[in-house]
């Protein structure tokens, strides 16, 4: 992939839903958007700005929301439903029943995941997004890695039958993505060639391992760096291979350790090919209030986190 | 359409009947009650109200039925067979492993069931979503009918719909509730009761028919013939119904929400519905 060299831009990833739905809808695809009172939050409201009886407002309910969605896409619409990602966990069983399950055409698009949503504390931080809907079956979940990447996402979702999540965050970040790039379901995009380590991020977490890939060169470590923004499918094939080449793993991301994309890594390589890993994520708890920057300190999310779990992954190699 | 004399409507009542026993007898698991309970609604529905073409189940323009009450699965594949979507015999495969007619409602499974189910509550939304499809698509003629239950009216979704389909204006929306009484534990009344059921929905912004009979034929289209022609907002019609209707040692017991019956049980009830008559 093409990556932007100068100035580093930064954008939120959130930012890309309402000009891309507008855009993909000018283009002809017979997209329908419903929401829950957040459009303003997710962008998603530009959409009704530029299209406003393919715009169905259901208030703040979201379980009634999701279910009338899977209806709706019954009647050959691409559905296209937005809200901060706790609040679709609100409707997980909707979501399940009335999309998942069926196998319908419905689009999610979760904003303000993660801790990076900052001030508002843990009720909003959504730190099991991933867990929660990776556990759907027929869902692709995808965590894009900037504003482009995000764009491209959307994109692919619309074009593309059946369920999707799509994460997004409400933090600035680096734009890494040229505009326009395609995204390749089920593929890692391989951002960096490394020989002594592979750090496999997701989301925010992209631009801390490049980064991170860069100290660790002035140290002498090689990186590899690849974005795992094809959470569901994951590519397997990629991370195998980065295992066999680099022989240590370090997987970077912001959510839950445990039920997150390191654990679905840990699982494909355990059964594939077994080699040092680390865990750059939250541990066990929930958020608190404060900055994005301070949360992630405090979570342990990072580049110099990155850094220090890619040094102990290159010393376990040598055990 | 198949039946509407009242005397081919008995006929096929009572032949839905005796295969919802049959059904929920022999895999020994299945929801009796509140089938036998909509058996009579569900004939009218499909045989005199609703636009379907079992020969063309995709058609685009056919109404759509969404069952809400998704552990009523014996009343909508008996129902499905009478109108020719699935042949009687396949009833046999009901709830045993590798049929297509499993123990709650599955999208698709056999086509003619146009929603999955089995958590309560979720009816409504989906098919206000059909009716808001329908309106953008500006196919005028297609109404979405939800089947729910009364104990079902405890879940929160069904006011999150009720609230959304008034100020959508989904006047393509039908709202039908199988006022049984009981749910799965016990009397309704016990359990958490749902009365002023009308007034409720009428103050969510719906016109509201209920009193009526749901086990004679007339009321019952009468019933949602009305619901279907009003325009303008959603229609609920509400109707009395008797849990285990047919079955006099079902009938309004809670014990046979989802029990099956016995070998004993079965003889007399198949008795009762006329099997061999």
């Amino acid at each position: 992939m093409t990556t932007n060299a100068t100035p580093p831009a930064t954008a939120a990833t959130r930012e890309a839903l309402g000009v891309t739905l507008v855009r993909l809808r000018n283009e002809g695809l017979d997209i329908v958007v419903v929401d829950a009172d957040l459009g303003a939050s997710t962008t998603a409201r530009r959409f009704k700005t530029e299209f406003p009886e393919r715009w169905f407002p259901f208030g703040v309910a979201e379980q009634n929301m999701f279910s009338a969605a899977g209806g709706l896409s019954t009647m050959g619409f691409t559905v296209f439903a937005s809200t901060f990602a706790v609040f679709a966990e609100h409707a997980y069983d909707q979501i399940r029943m009335s999309i998942a399950q069926p196998n319908l055409n419905v689009k999610i698009v979760v904003s303000h995941a993660g801790v990076t949503v900052g001030e508002d504390g843990a009720s909003a931080q959504s730190i099991e997004d991933i867990a929660v809907f990776s556990s759907l079956q027929n869902f692709r979940v995808l965590v894009p890695a900037d504003v482009n990447e995000a764009a491209a996402a959307i994109e692919i979702a619309a074009r593309t039958s059946g369920p999707f999540l799509i994460r997004t965050g409400r933090s600035k970040e680096r734009v890494i993505y040229a505009e326009g790039m395609p995204f390749q379901l089920g593929k890692a995009d391989r951002l960096r060639e490394g020989t002594d380590v592979t750090i496999a991020a997701a989301g925010i977490m992209v631009s801390r391992a490049l980064d991170a890939a860069a100290t660790l060169a002035n140290e002498g470590i090689s990186a590899r760096v690849l974005n795992m923004s094809s959470v569901r499918p994951l590519d397997e094939e990629a991370l195998v291979a980065a295992a066999r080449d680099t022989g240590a793993v370090v997987v970077a991301e912001e959510h839950l350790a445990y039920v997150g994309i390191g654990a679905m890594c840990a699982q494909a390589l355990a059964s594939e090919y077994p080699v040092p890993m680390e865990f750059v994520a939250i541990p066990n708890r929930y958020g608190e209030s404060g900055t994005s920057n301070q949360l992630l300190e405090l979570m342990g999310l990072t580049t110099e986190h990155i850094v220090s779990a890619a040094r102990r992954a290159v010393e376990r190699k040598a055990r | 359409m198949v039946a509407t004399t009242s005397s081919d409507l008995s006929a096929l009542t009572a032949r839905m009947r005796r295969n919802i026993v049959r059904m929920v007898y022999g895999v020994q698991s299945g929801h009796i009650g509140g089938s036998l309970s909509a058996t009579d609604i569900m004939a009218v529905l499909y045989a005199s109200v609703l636009r379907h073409d079992p020969k063309r189940p995709d058609w685009a323009d056919r109404d759509r039925f969404v069952m809400s009450k998704g552990h009523c699965t014996p009343v909508q594949y008996a129902t499905l067979a009478e109108m020719g979507y699935i042949p009687v015999e396949e009833l046999d495969t009901f709830r045993k492993q590798g049929t297509r007619l499993q123990g709650h409602s599955v999208l698709g499974k056999p086509v003619g069931v146009e929603n999955s189910a089995g958590s309560l509550g979720m009816g409504l939304s989906f098919g206000l979503g059909i009716a808001l499809g329908a309106r953008l698509r500006g196919q005028n003629d297609v109404t979405a009918y939800v089947l729910m239950g009364d104990g079902e009216q405890q879940e929160g979704q069904v006011w999150e719909a009720a609230m959304a389909a008034s100020y959508h204006k989904a006047g393509n929306l039908v709202a039908i509730i199988d006022r049984n009484r009981i749910q799965n534990d016990d009397f309704t009344a016990n359990q958490m009761e749902t009365a002023p059921l009308g007034e409720k929905y009428r103050a969510f912004g719906w016109a509201v028919r209920e009193g009526l009979d749901g086990h004679d034929f007339a009321q019952i289209l009468d019933g949602l013939t009305w619901a279907r022609d009003y325009k303008g907002q959603p229609a609920c019609v509400i109707f009395e119904t008797i849990k285990g209707k047919g079955v006099s040692f079902m009938e309004n017991n809670p014990g046979f929400h989802g029990a099956a019956p016995n070998a004993e049980q079965f003889e007399t009830a198949m008795r009762e519905l006329g099997e061999g008559a």
